[in-house]
């Protein structure tokens, strides 16, 4: 049995990624994937966390996050593929018709 | 009934059930519902907030919890519930000619701002934080899809893009946090939480855990430094959708964070208060601050926004102090409702003036508006004045109800800050004013029945409720009071 | 403890030493004439064209999106599975609920086309 805080390290550390790669890259794609990147390192918490209470609650809470994340990628890609269709390009320097 | 279900369960959110079914039902009526007929949507859309309106304030009065104390019905959900569908019906009623105008009429419109009620009346009733997850992803994922509806404008798919891609960045920071609170307390039930909380287990993984809360809710409820999004989304979406999500969002936003921060992390005041009250001060003077500079209306209403929730959050800051705490949530509540009002009417007038293709949005499209159209400056004005807090308006008996509580809880400078920052935003709203009286122009307004209803029903309430506003605060305390 | 892992470790090793001995040998002692045809992507005669990463349809796009969309679902179905006999009918009734839902967002897809290939 691995202790667990080496699970709780681990979640920590994609968490870590998932929040620096949104900040620091420019595809939307990317930054999408870095934010699934830290609803999957709460996954990691939670079911590691449910073990170790022996309480089933985070399981559950993994199920609804997968569920929505789902959901999310649906509206997401959509708007992501629209955008390539209107300008050819996805990288969000180049989204600035907004600003002041 | 059974071991897993009984009647008081379905009860509970009774109103969010209808609505949802209603939703659901819409969605297939709309597809038999021929394109040039939308408006039938819209009325079907409408008469479901009705329904779900008729519900909620039948059963006001009453409490009971549900689904194994996931869920709560009581005074204050009652209260911000009917905020939350009067504030839907608003969205209606600005989206109906306004979309038509624009080109954009689909009747997915009114099926996801049902949606996201739902979503929002959740979140209110919420007393579990996978509730809270689940209600603020359905509040959210409609809005990002309404946010880029107008596909045929850059500007909007932007808009729809940044809100999508920084409001799941905090439902990151939202569901990590959440794990954290799990895993330092063995429950995500504000009470259990509470239970575990005043054993005193682990309390560093809880207070970083609702750190992380407060961030994700901070990016909802648009405080500095988590507002970056806010001017552009609020730019580039269509204004009838701004309206909605700048009122509901807002309100949903700061029900929830009360509720979690009340009922589950009374223990961790010592820690919380002072980054509350950082956190309340920010946003008054970013939001402010950069208001200055604006020249589109619609930004400027968007910095409006983000000051205003430093104002509300102000409520929250004496949330450990029992003897202030039901006076400033009362204040709070009472400041959400005046906010609502104000910002639909001045969302309205702005509808009103719009034109294809984001023309009439600078401020310098609103010279010499009242030589053009009395009524519509006049009203125009009366928001201006309510948001600055000026009598006799709806805001400044919330401004006073507002800061009277802060200065009981002991916290003055934070209540100077706020009105020094009041002062400051007098000057940007007053420029919109002086435009519309003092400079020449030929501002085309137009004339759609439920746009001009909207500004002109908002407009006599902030006036009128500035007068009597006993018995609106006296709602407000009562719903306050059975929250404890 | 992390000890019970120890097996894996091992597997690792094992098989980074077997493939890099394969391989390794082959360079060492394999003879090696180079030429022109040996080194293009494709040996068989096969000459390469366009490039290596070709766009996808959209249509593939919306197809996913949609398998996604009704695929995650089965996560409820699992555990609703395993205690269905327990839940009796209170169960039933919840699921013909969640099936509803799913069955309008599908009727919602099929009306609007989305399930149309052209």
């Amino acid at each position: 049995m691995v202790d667990i805080s080496y699970y709780i390290l681990l979640s920590a550390v994609l968490f870590t990624i998932g929040a620096v790669g949104v900040l620091v890259r420019r595809n939307p794609l990317i930054i999408f994937m870095s934010v699934e990147l830290m609803l999957n390192a709460a996954n990691l918490a939670f079911v590691s966390f449910a073990s170790m209470h022996g309480s089933l609650d985070g399981q559950i809470f993994v199920f609804f996050v997968m569920t929505v994340a789902a959901a999310e990628v649906a509206v997401g890609l959509a708007l992501i593929v629209q955008i390539f269709k209107s300008r050819h390009s996805i990288n969000v320097d180049e989204m600035n018709s907004l600003k002041g | 009934m059974s071991q897993y279900i009984n009647p008081s369960d379905l009860t509970t959110i009774l109103p969010a059930i209808v609505l949802t079914v209603w939703a659901c039902a819409l969605l297939v009526a709309d597809l038999f519902i021929p394109h040039e007929r939308k408006g039938w949507t819209a009325v079907l859309a409408a008469l479901g907030l009705v329904v779900s309106l008729d519900i909620t304030l039948i059963q006001a009065g009453g409490t009971s919890t549900g689904f194994k104390g996931m869920v709560t019905l009581d005074g204050f959900s009652t209260f911000l519930n009917a905020l939350l569908l009067v504030s839907g019906l608003f969205g209606v009623a600005l989206a109906y000619g306004y979309v038509r105008r624009m080109g954009l009429e689909r009747g997915e419109y009114y099926t996801l701002l049902l949606f996201s009620v739902v979503g929002m009346m959740l979140m209110v009733q919420a007393s579990d934080l996978i509730v809270v997850f689940i209600a603020l992803e359905l509040l959210s994922i409609p809005l990002y899809v309404l946010a880029a509806l107008n596909v045929r404008q850059i500007e909007s798919e932007e808009a729809g893009l940044k809100y999508f891609l920084l409001g799941s960045f905090s439902t990151g920071f939202l569901v990590y946090g959440i794990a954290l609170i799990f895993g330092a307390t063995g429950s995500t039930s504000y009470s259990g939480i509470v239970t575990a909380a005043s054993a005193g287990t682990s309390s560093l993984l809880l207070t970083i855990g609702a750190a992380l809360l407060l961030v994700g809710f901070g990016f909802k409820v648009a405080a500095v430094p988590f507002h970056m999004w806010t001017p552009d989304v609020y730019q580039g979406a269509p204004t009838s959708v701004t309206a909605f999500m700048s009122s509901g969002a807002k309100i949903a936003g700061f029900a929830a964070l009360l509720r979690v921060f009340a009922l589950a992390f009374p223990t961790l005041t010592a820690d919380l208060t002072p980054i509350l009250a950082a956190l309340a001060a920010l946003t008054m003077i970013g939001g402010n601050l950069i208001a200055v500079s604006q020249t589109n209306i619609k930004r400027l209403l968007a910095y409006s926004s983000i000051a205003h929730a430093g104002y509300i959050l102000m409520a929250f800051v004496p949330y450990g102090n029992p003897q202030v705490m039901p006076v400033s949530v009362a204040a709070g509540l009472f400041y959400l409702v005046a906010y609502a009002v104000t910002n639909f009417g001045a969302w309205g007038v702005v509808i009103a003036l719009e034109k294809q293709g984001g023309k009439g949005l600078e401020i310098s499209d609103y010279a010499g508006l009242f030589w053009k159209n009395r009524p519509l400056a006049l009203a125009m004005t009366v928001f201006m004045l309510s948001l600055i807090g000026f009598p006799p308006t709806i805001g400044m008996v919330g401004k006073f109800y507002l800061f009277r509580a802060v200065i009981d809880g002991g916290f003055v400078w934070l209540a100077i800050v706020g009105v020094v920052t009041s002062l400051i935003s007098a000057y940007y709203y007053l420029r919109v004013v002086v435009n519309m009286f003092m400079q020449e122009g030929e501002p085309q307004t137009g004339s759609e029945f439920w746009v001009n209803f909207t500004w002109g029903l908002t407009a006599l309430m902030t006036i009128i409720i500035s007068f009597v506003p006993q018995p609106l605060f006296a709602w407000a305390s009562s719903a306050v009071l059975r929250l404890f | 403890m992390l000890i019970e892992y120890i097996a894996i470790a091992v597997l690792l090793v094992l098989s980074t030493a077997v493939a890099l001995i394969a391989v390794g040998l082959g360079t060492i002692f394999g003879p090696q004439k180079k030429s022109e045809a040996k080194s293009m992507p494709y040996e068989s005669g096969m000459s390469p064209y366009g490039e290596g990463t070709r766009r996808m349809p959209v249509r593939f796009y919306l197809i996913a999106v949609l398998f996604i969309l009704f695929d995650i679902e089965v996560v409820f179905f699992l555990p609703w599975a395993v205690v269905f006999r327990q839940l009796t009918w209170f169960g039933l009734a919840e699921m013909v609920i969640f099936i509803t839902i799913l069955l309008v967002g599908y009727f919602y897809a099929w009306k609007k086309g989305a399930l149309e290939w052209e």
